[in-house]
C-alpha cells in the first residue's frame, strides 16, 4: 500500500496535500497517510471523512506518529 | 437632504429602540445597525456602503456586537438615512435598557464545529423579541455552536452553547480508535474490547467522536443548548452559571422570554440592575424554578449564583 507521509506538514496544509495525492487515485484504492501527533491526527481524518473517504483504521507506530488507512471515495 | 440651519424634521418613532448614539462632535451620532448573528447579505453590504459614503465619515467601525455603526452622521439626516438603508430591508439596532441584537457565530451549515443552528436562532429571537424594553437594564443574549464557545456565552444576560449528547453503537464499531484519539477531554479510551469507553464526567458534549467516526457507530443520542444565565462584562463583570442542559434549539425564544419574564418581575422598583444581580438577590434557586415548569426535562437540578470575577477594581454594590 501507498504511504503518503505528512510528519512534519502543519494544518491546513497536510489535509491539502493528502486531498491532492488522494485525487490521483481511483476510487476504492486504499493509501496509509502517516500523521503527527496532536492537531494533524484530530483534523485530517475528519476532513477527509468530510470529503467523503472512508476512515479504516488508526495505528500508532513506535515512533509516536500515526498511520491512518483510508480508501478514496467517490469523485 | 435637509440642509445645516434648515429646520430638521424628524421622525422620532425611529428613534424609539434607539440605536442612534450621540457622538463627541456637535449634531453628530453614530447609528448602530441592526445585524443579527452578524450575517450580513451581499447586497445589504453594498448599500450599507453607499449609505455610509453618503452621510456618514471615512470609515464604518464593526462594533465587538457583531453590528456595523456608520459613524458621523448628521441628526438632521436620521430620516434619510433610515428610508435608504430600508431599501435594502437594513434596520437599525438598539441601545439602552432593551433586548439587544443576539450574536452568533457562523453555526453549522458551513462550519464543521457546529452543532446546532445558530444562525436560526438568532434570526428567531432578533424578529421575536429585538428591543423588548426590560424596564431595567440591557439584555444581551448570544448563541455559540459548540464547546469552543466564540462568543463567549457566559457572559451575556442568557447565552446558549451547542452541545451533543453522544451514543454508540458497539455492533457498528470498527475498533479503528479514532474517536479516543479525537477526544480531547479524554472521556473516550479503547477497552480491552477494542471498543470505545465512555465516561460521562469529562465529556463535554463536544461531536467529535461522532464528527470523526468513520462508521457513524457514534451518534448524536441528542443535541441542543447548554444555557448560561446571568452573566455580563464592562463594569463589575460576572460570568453566567448554567441552568439548562440540551434544551432543544426550538424552545430558545420561549426560553429567552421566561428568563426576561422573571427578571422584570423580580427586579420590579430597584431600576437600573443587571440580571446577574438579581439572581445574586434573589438566589438562583427561585429562577431555577420558574424555569423548570416550561422545560423540566432541561432545567439542571441545582446550579450557582453567577460568579464574580474577583480581579476586578472597585467593591461591588451588591455583594454575592
Amino acid at each position: 500500500m501507498t504511504t503518503i507521509d505528512l510528519r512534519g506538514v502543519s494544518c491546513p496544509t497536510n489535509f491539502v496535500k493528502a486531498k491532492l495525492a488522494l485525487e490521483e487515485l481511483e476510487t476504492g484504492d486504499r493509501v496509509e497517510i502517516l500523521l503527527d501527533d496532536g492537531e494533524a491526527v484530530k483534523n485530517v481524518p475528519r476532513s477527509l471523512k468530510g470529503e467523503g473517504h472512508k476512515l479504516l483504521g488508526l495505528r500508532e507506530t513506535a515512533e509516536g506518529h500515526y498511520l491512518l488507512e483510508v480508501e478514496k471515495g467517490e469523485e | 437632504m435637509a440642509e445645516p440651519g434648515e429646520k430638521p424634521s424628524i421622525d422620532l418613532n425611529n428613534l424609539k429602540a434607539g440605536g442612534f448614539i450621540k457622538e463627541r462632535g456637535k449634531d453628530l451620532f453614530t447609528i448602530r445597525l441592526r445585524v443579527p448573528g452578524g450575517r450580513m447579505a451581499i447586497p445589504r453590504l453594498k448599500k450599507i456602503a453607499q449609505v455610509a459614503e453618503k452621510y456618514g465619515g471615512e470609515f464604518i467601525h464593526l462594533s465587538v456586537r457583531q453590528s456595523m455603526e456608520l459613524i458621523n452622521i448628521n441628526f438632521r439626516h436620521f430620516d434619510a438615512v433610515v428610508e435608504e438603508l430600508g431599501e435594502a430591508d437594513q434596520k437599525v439596532a438598539s441601545c439602552g435598557a432593551r433586548v439587544r441584537v443576539p450574536v452568533a457565530c457562523g453555526g453549522c451549515e458551513y462550519n464543521p464545529n457546529g452543532l446546532v443552528d445558530t444562525q436560526k436562532s438568532a434570526l428567531e429571537v432578533d424578529q421575536k423579541l429585538f428591543g423588548t424594553p426590560t424596564g431595567h437594564h440591557k439584555f444581551k443574549v448570544a448563541f455559540a455552536g459548540c464547546p469552543f464557545d466564540c462568543p463567549k456565552s457566559a457572559t451575556n444576560d442568557v447565552g446558549f452553547q451547542g452541545a451533543l449528547l453522544p451514543r454508540l453503537d458497539k455492533d457498528a464499531c470498527i475498533s479503528c480508535g479514532l474517536c479516543a484519539k479525537n477526544c480531547a477531554p479524554g472521556a473516550i479510551t479503547m477497552g480491552k474490547d477494542k471498543k470505545p469507553l465512555f465516561k460521562d464526567d469529562p465529556c463535554i458534549w463536544c461531536g467529535d467522536c461522532v464528527k470523526v467516526c468513520p462508521t457513524g457507530a457514534w451518534e448524536a443520542k441528542q443535541t441542543g443548548y447548554n444555557v448560561r444565565i446571568g452573566g455580563k462584562w464592562g463594569r463589575n463583570p460576572l460570568v453566567g452559571s448554567l441552568f439548562a442542559t440540551l434544551l432543544p434549539q426550538e424552545e430558545a425564544v420561549e426560553f429567552i422570554a421566561q428568563v426576561l419574564a422573571w427578571y422584570q418581575e423580580k427586579a420590579g422598583g430597584q431600576g437600573r440592575i443587571r440580571l446577574g444581580d438579581i439572581i445574586i438577590q434573589e438566589g438562583p434557586q427561585l429562577l431555577l424554578a420558574h424555569l423548570r415548569e416550561k422545560f423540566p426535562h432541561s432545567v439542571v437540578t441545582e446550579t450557582i449564583p453567577p460568579q464574580v470575577i474577583d480581579t476586578q477594581i472597585g467593591s461591588r454594590k451588591i455583594k454575592p
